[in-house]
C-alpha cells in the first residue's frame, strides 16, 4: 500500500469518527432538549424579565445622597453581618471537624497505609457515599433530628468534608515515598516516629493546601444550606426573595460575592504559602 | 563538611548542630509562631463548638434522634411503583446538566479567546473578561437558580439558565488557561504560510487545544449532573424537587430510593466520561486540572 493510500484510510476511518461523534451528540442533544422541555422562545422572553429583575435588586442610589440611599439599603446591615459572621464560622468549624475525620479515615483509605483491603474497601466506599450525596441534601436530613437551625447545616457540610478530605488525603498517603520511613525505622524509630518524622512532614504541605482549599469550597457551601433552613446568610437570602424583598436579597448578594472573593484570594494565597513549603521540604 | 559516619562522636553533632542549627531544630520565633497558630485555632474551634451547641445535651439528643429516626427510617428503600415518575426526573436532571453545560461552553467559547493574555493585545479586556468570569463563578448555582426562578417561573428552564451562567465564568478560566498554555510555534507557522487571524486560530490554536476543551468540558458536565440533581430544592427542575418534596414529608424511604438513583446515575455518568475523556487525552494518571475551578 503506498503512503498516499495508507493516508486516505486513515482519513476516511478519522471522518467516520467524526461524524459518528457528531451524530451521538447530536441524539444526546435532540432527547435533552424534548426532556429538559427546553425552548430558546421561552428563554429569549426569560431574558428581559431577568434583567428586570438584577435592576431591582439594587434600589436607586442618588450621587447627592449617597451616604443616606446606603444605610437605606443596607438597612438591616448589623443583622445581615451577624448571619455572616454565623456563616463564616460554620465552614470553618466543618472544614477542622471534616478535616479532622476525614484525615483520620484518609490513613485507611490508602492502599499503602490500610492493613486489610476489607478495612480500604468499605472505607472509600463510605468516603464516596459522604461526598457524593450533595451536602444541601445532609443538610434536610440533618434538619429531621436537630431541627431548623446552624447546628444541621455544620453537620451536613462536616460529612461532605469528610469525604472529600479522607479521599485526598488518601491519595496524597498513597504517593508518599518510602525511603524516610524506612530511613527512620533503619535508625531505631516506632510507628509513632515514623508517622511523625517520615509521614507526616511528606503529607502536611498538601493537607494544608487542600484544607484552604476545601474551607473556600466551604463558605460557598455555608452560604446555600440556609435555603432549606440550615443556617447562616443563605436563610436571610431565601426569605427576602421569597418575600419579594428584591433590594434585600441584593444586599445580601453583595456581601455574599465579596466574602467569596475575598475568601477565594486570600486562601490562594496561603494555598501558595503551604505548597511553596512543600517544595524546600 | 567531612563526617565520616562511622566515626561519628557526639562532639562531631554538636559541631554539625553549631554550623547549621535550623536543620537540627526550629528556631524559638518559629516554635511561637507555631504555638500561636495551632493555639488560635483551637479556641476557635473551642468557641464554634460552644456557640453551635455542640458542647450541650441537644447536640447528643440530636444524635440519638438522628440514628433513631432518620437512619432507621431510611431502610429499605421504598416507593418503587414511583420508579416511572423519578426516573423521567432524573432523565430532566441529565438534560438540564447537558444543555446548561453546553450553552455555558458555546458562550464562554468566544470570550476565552478575550480573556487569554497571548491572544488578546488589550490587558483591560483581557483582565476584565477574567474578572466577569470570575463574578459569574462567584455565586453558586442555587443562588443562580433562586433568582431565575424568580425570572422566568417554575420549571427545568431555571436550572438550564443558573448551569449556563455559572459555567459560562468557569469555562472561559479554563478555556484560556488551556489557550494560554500553547505552543507558540504552530501559529507562528500559519501565520508565516499568509494565514489570516481566523486561519490561525483553526489550523494554530484549535488543533492544539481542542482536546483540552473537550476534556473539561465533559469534567464540568459530570459536575453539573450532581448539580442538577440539587437545583429542583428552589423549583429550578430535576429531580431535586422530588427529593426535598419526600424528605419534608418524612417519606425517608421514598427519599432513600431517590438518593440512591441519583447516586447510580452520578456513578455511571462519571464512568462514561471517564473513559471518553481517556481517549480524549490519553493519559488517565494526569491530575485533573480543572480541580482548582470546580466546587465539587
Amino acid at each position: 500500500m503506498t503512503f498516499e493510500e495508507q493516508y486516505a484510510a486513515y482519513r476516511r476511518k478519522k471522518r467516520w469518527y467524526a461524524g459518528l461523534f457528531c451524530a451521538l451528540f447530536a441524539l444526546c442533544l435532540a432527547i435533552s432538549w424534548v426532556t429538559a422541555k427546553f425552548d430558546p422562545l421561552t428563554l429569549l422572553a426569560g431574558l428581559p424579565r431577568t434583567t428586570e429583575f438584577l435592576v431591582k435588586l439594587v434600589p436607586p442610589i442618588g450621587l447627592s445622597t449617597f451616604g443616606a440611599d446606603l444605610r437605606e439599603w443596607y438597612w438591616d446591615g448589623a443583622k445581615w453581618m451577624e448571619s455572616l459572621l454565623s456563616t463564616l464560622l460554620m465552614a470553618y468549624l466543618a472544614t477542622v471537624l471534616g478535616t479532622l475525620l476525614g484525615g483520620f479515615l484518609s490513613f485507611f483509605a490508602a492502599r499503602n497505609l490500610a492493613q486489610r483491603y476489607a478495612i480500604y474497601w468499605i472505607t472509600r466506599r463510605v468516603l464516596e457515599i459522604a461526598r457524593t450525596v450533595p451536602d444541601i441534601v445532609w443538610a434536610l436530613l440533618f434538619i429531621i433530628a436537630f431541627g431548623i437551625g446552624p447546628l444541621a447545616g455544620i453537620l451536613a457540610i462536616t460529612v461532605h468534608t469528610v469525604g472529600a478530605q479522607g479521599k485526598l488525603f488518601a491519595e496524597v498517603n498513597e504517593n508518599i515515598s518510602p525511603l524516610p520511613i524506612d530511613g527512620v525505622r533503619a535508625s531505631g524509630g516506632g510507628w509513632l516516629q515514623v508517622m511523625r518524622f517520615a509521614v507526616l512532614p511528606q503529607v502536611l504541605p498538601n493537607y494544608m493546601s487542600y484544607t484552604f482549599w476545601r474551607m473556600e469550597l466551604n463558605v460557598r457551601s455555608a452560604t446555600i444550606v440556609g435555603f432549606v433552613g440550615a443556617g447562616g446568610i443563605g436563610h436571610d437570602l431565601f426569605t427576602s426573595v421569597q418575600l419579594l424583598y428584591f433590594a434585600d436579597a441584593g444586599a445580601i448578594l453583595l456581601i455574599v460575592v465579596a466574602t467569596v472573593m475575598l475568601i477565594d484570594i486570600l486562601s490562594e494565597r496561603f494555598r501558595h504559602s503551604a505548597i511553596g513549603r512543600a517544595s524546600f521540604a | 563538611m567531612s563526617i565520616r559516619l562511622s566515626s561519628l562522636t557526639v562532639e562531631d553533632v554538636a559541631a554539625a548542630r553549631g554550623q547549621l542549627p535550623r536543620a537540627f531544630s526550629a528556631t524559638p520565633q518559629e516554635r511561637v509562631k507555631f504555638w500561636i497558630f495551632w493555639g488560635a485555632n483551637g479556641a476557635l474551634t473551642l468557641y464554634c463548638l460552644y456557640r453551635f451547641g455542640f458542647l450541650s445535651g441537644d447536640f447528643l439528643h440530636g444524635m440519638a434522634k438522628f440514628g433513631s429516626v432518620v437512619v432507621a427510617q431510611l431502610f429499605p428503600p421504598a416507593g418503587w411503583g414511583h420508579m416511572p415518575e423519578f426516573l423521567k426526573a432524573m432523565g430532566e436532571t441529565i438534560a438540564m446538566a447537558f444543555i446548561g453545560t453546553l450553552l455555558g461552553a458555546v458562550f464562554a467559547l468566544p470570550l476565552s479567546f478575550l480573556a487569554s493574555r497571548n491572544m488578546t493585545r488589550s490587558r483591560p479586556v483581557q483582565f476584565g473578561t477574567r474578572r466577569f468570569a470570575d463574578l459569574l463563578r462567584a455565586f453558586d448555582y442555587l443562588i443562580w437558580a433562586l433568582i431565575f426562578v424568580r425570572a422566568v417561573g417554575l420549571g427545568p428552564l431555571a436550572g438550564i439558565m443558573a448551569i449556563a451562567i455559572v459555567e459560562t465564568g468557569t469555562f472561559i478560566k479554563l478555556y484560556s488557561e488551556a489557550i494560554e498554555n500553547l505552543d507558540r510555534k504552530q501559529v507562528d507557522g500559519i501565520a508565516a504560510a499568509g494565514g489570516n487571524g481566523l486561519q490561525r486560530i483553526r489550523f494554530g490554536v484549535l488543533p492544539q487545544v481542542l482536546p483540552m476543551m473537550l476534556s473539561n468540558t465533559l469534567y464540568m458536565f459530570e459536575h453539573n449532573v450532581r448539580s442538577a440533581s440539587i437545583l429542583g430544592i428552589v423549583g429550578a427542575g430535576g429531580i431535586g424537587f422530588l427529593l426535598a418534596d419526600r424528605l419534608r414529608a418524612y417519606a425517608l424511604q421514598e427519599a432513600c430510593t431517590i438518593i440512591i438513583l441519583v447516586i447510580l446515575a452520578v456513578y455511571a455518568i462519571d464512568w462514561i466520561s471517564k473513559m471518553l475523556r481517556e481517549r480524549l487525552i490519553g493519559d488517565h494518571r494526569r491530575r485533573e486540572p480543572v480541580d482548582d475551578a470546580v466546587q465539587a
